[in-house]
């Protein structure tokens, strides 16, 4: 990858922790974690892999993506914001009585294409977008990022062996392997590991990247659409929180809403490496 | 009297009939040859996909197809399609207002011999409940066909709701009989009491009301085939004409038909209401005709409520 367009897909996923934060200062509370934690994927997805177009949110044969983990809506709305599908600004409005940026990702924002919340049910509702791509002959991709605290419902299961009988392959996930759940580490809680063994023994293509490394997530994303006949599970090897000292691998930021200090320095940070890498 | 059919069989027969758009996808959880999708399925092989025993993730996976502007219908019984999926229906079709279909079959006690753990008597309450649910309960084989064509051409997330055994068809004998979404259908006129009715208990209102005639009660019949939105304005008229409702349904009598009636009555007029279904209990194996019997809904059972009504007006 060149090094200018590595720079600015971190400086994306930057913003998007910068502007996750905001929302949530702005709203009193949201989930930081695993907003943080999928920064670079989103980054990736939306200004280095998608076919999307803010000017054409609702064009039939577009790419579309699915955040199952719908409580990681600040870092999504943000992307898109970001993105252009709606102005910045707007975001203020996040969790309000007149808004319509729910606290879960809600599918009548411009650039979102599902409504979630309830854990469990993304990757099967990206199944649906993904076989409906193949019968009308979109020739699209369907992405969908889901946590790993999340593969604990047995839906999940049942999507990847629906996803690999029906082969797939415009179908890619991302499972943000953030390690940490709301009651504590997920090996303490309930383990799903191995992750990747699982997806396999169901007909998947599983590739395993660091999930903050911006030229890994992108070269494993152009693998994904390379591969025929199966669909593809990339395990993101991610930190909770990621980004912030503070906010890293720390339970209590799963939705815990930080002090005024701990913001200040959040900021403080966050300015900082946008700065460098801006510089 | 038309022909003997279970309205599952009527289903799907129109769904084979009505399904040539291109943009209607159709799902099963291996039951295609309970639920009668297996006429689709052969006819448009395409378009039709067996998910296999996980009915969370076929609900889910139509609502994706729904999401990217297909119309997808969903089928397993009623037990499972109101129960087992009670959260993705609520959050992934009804909330974003998905163009799914929801279609439970073998609903109520008359799945017979299978037993309480198939006999789904609550599926009519908890999708009544979810905001923007349309619910509708055909009757017989030729109201199935027409509410079919209905649930297709609207759009928005319905549950439909079918039956497993072979019914009379009774909709037939009415002149121009038409099916509208929302609105009931007064079968028979009667000034002495009003019987609403949904499903099989439409038939057995109508003998009921042969019943009472013969001991001088008229008594008027509305089929409800549409519980939800409920059509507030024919019970109003019917209060108002008859003074006294009697309601009835193969469901629990806690939330179905006869809850709505009684939301609508008691709030604007409140007439006397006698609500016959199942009283509060499971099911068990047996003869759909004799569990009917068993579980209070039989016609005599329809009058015998009736009259009680009539009495407390």
């Amino acid at each position: 990858m060149e090094e200018m367009k590595k720079r600015n897909l971190e400086l994306i996923s930057c913003r998007i922790r910068k502007t996750a934060l905001e929302t949530i200062q702005a709203a009193g509370s949201g989930h930081i974690g695993g907003s943080f934690s999928i920064a670079e994927i989103l980054s990736v997805l939306y200004f280095d892999r998608m076919k999307v177009d803010p000017a054409k949110p609702d064009k039939a044969d577009r790419d579309r993506f699915v955040i199952s983990k719908g409580h990681c809506s600040p870092s999504v709305y943000s992307v898109l914001a970001l993105k252009g599908f709606f102005p910045a600004e707007h975001l203020k409005t996040f969790r309000k009585l007149t808004s319509d940026l729910s606290g879960h990702v809600e599918m009548h924002v411009p650039g979102v294409d599902m409504s979630t919340g309830s854990l469990g049910q993304g990757l099967s509702i990206a199944l649906g977008m993904a076989l409906y791509g193949k019968c009308r002959k979109y020739g699209n991709y369907v992405y969908c990022v889901m946590g790993d605290g999340e593969i604990q419902e047995g839906q999940v299961w049942e999507a990847a062996m629906a996803a690999g009988f029906y082969h797939a392959d415009n179908l890619i996930a991302v499972v943000d392997n953030n390690k940490l759940q709301l009651d504590g580490p997920l090996e303490e809680v309930m383990s799903p590991y191995p992750i990747g063994d699982k997806f396999k023994a169901f007909g998947w293509n599983v590739l395993e990247v660091d999930g903050h490394d911006v030229e890994q997530l992108s070269d494993a994303l152009k693998l994904a659409v390379s591969v025929k006949g199966k669909p593809t599970v990339i395990v993101a090897d991610t930190v909770k929180g990621k980004g912030v000292s503070v906010f890293e691998n720390q339970v209590r930021f799963h939705g815990g809403h930080p002090t005024k200090e701990e913001f200040e320095t959040a900021y403080l940070e966050l300015n900082h490496k946008i700065a460098e890498l801006e510089g | 009297m038309g022909e003997r059919i279970s309205t599952r069989v009527a289903y799907g027969r129109a769904l084979e009939e009505f399904g040539a758009d291109e943009n209607i996808y159709v799902f099963d959880s291996d039951l295609k040859s309970c639920t009668m999708t297996a006429y689709f399925a052969d006819k448009y092989p395409e378009r039709f996909f067996n998910m296999g025993i996980a009915e969370a993730n076929m609900v889910d996976t139509a609502a994706g197809m729904a999401a990217c502007g297909a119309v997808a219908l969903v089928h397993t019984f009623a037990v499972f399609a109101a129960g087992r999926v009670y959260d993705q229906v609520r959050n992934s079709v009804a909330y974003p207002g998905l163009n799914v279909k929801v279609v439970g079959s073998h609903a109520g006690l008359t799945v017979g011999e299978d037993g309480a753990t198939h006999q789904c008597i609550e599926d009519i309450s908890l999708m009544r409940t979810i905001p923007g649910m349309t619910v509708v309960v055909p009757c017989d084989g030729n109201e199935t066909r027409l509410a079919t064509k209905a649930i297709l051409d609207y759009t928005g997330p319905c549950y439909l709701r079918t039956g497993r055994c072979a019914l009379d068809t009774v909709t037939d004998q009415f002149e121009n009989y038409d099916f509208e979404l929302g609105k009931g259908v007064q079968l028979t006129d009667g000034g002495d009491v009003t019987i609403i009715a949904c499903g099989l208990m439409v038939q057995e209102s109508l003998k009921a009301a042969r019943l009472l005639e013969t001991e001088g009660i008229s008594a008027r019949v509305i089929n409800m085939h549409t519980i939800k939105p409920i059509d507030r304005e024919l019970i109003l008229k019917a209060a108002d004409e008859t003074g006294a409702i009697v309601t009835a349904e193969e469901h629990n009598i806690i939330g179905g038909l006869g809850g709505a009636v009684a939301e609508v009555l008691s709030s604007e007029r409140p007439v006397p209401l006698e609500r016959v279904g199942v009283n509060d209990c499971f099911g068990h194996s047996g003869h759909p005709e004799e569990l009917l019997r068993h579980y209070g809904l039989a016609p005599e059972d329809v009058a015998a409520a009736a009259k009680k009504a009539i009495a407390r007006k």
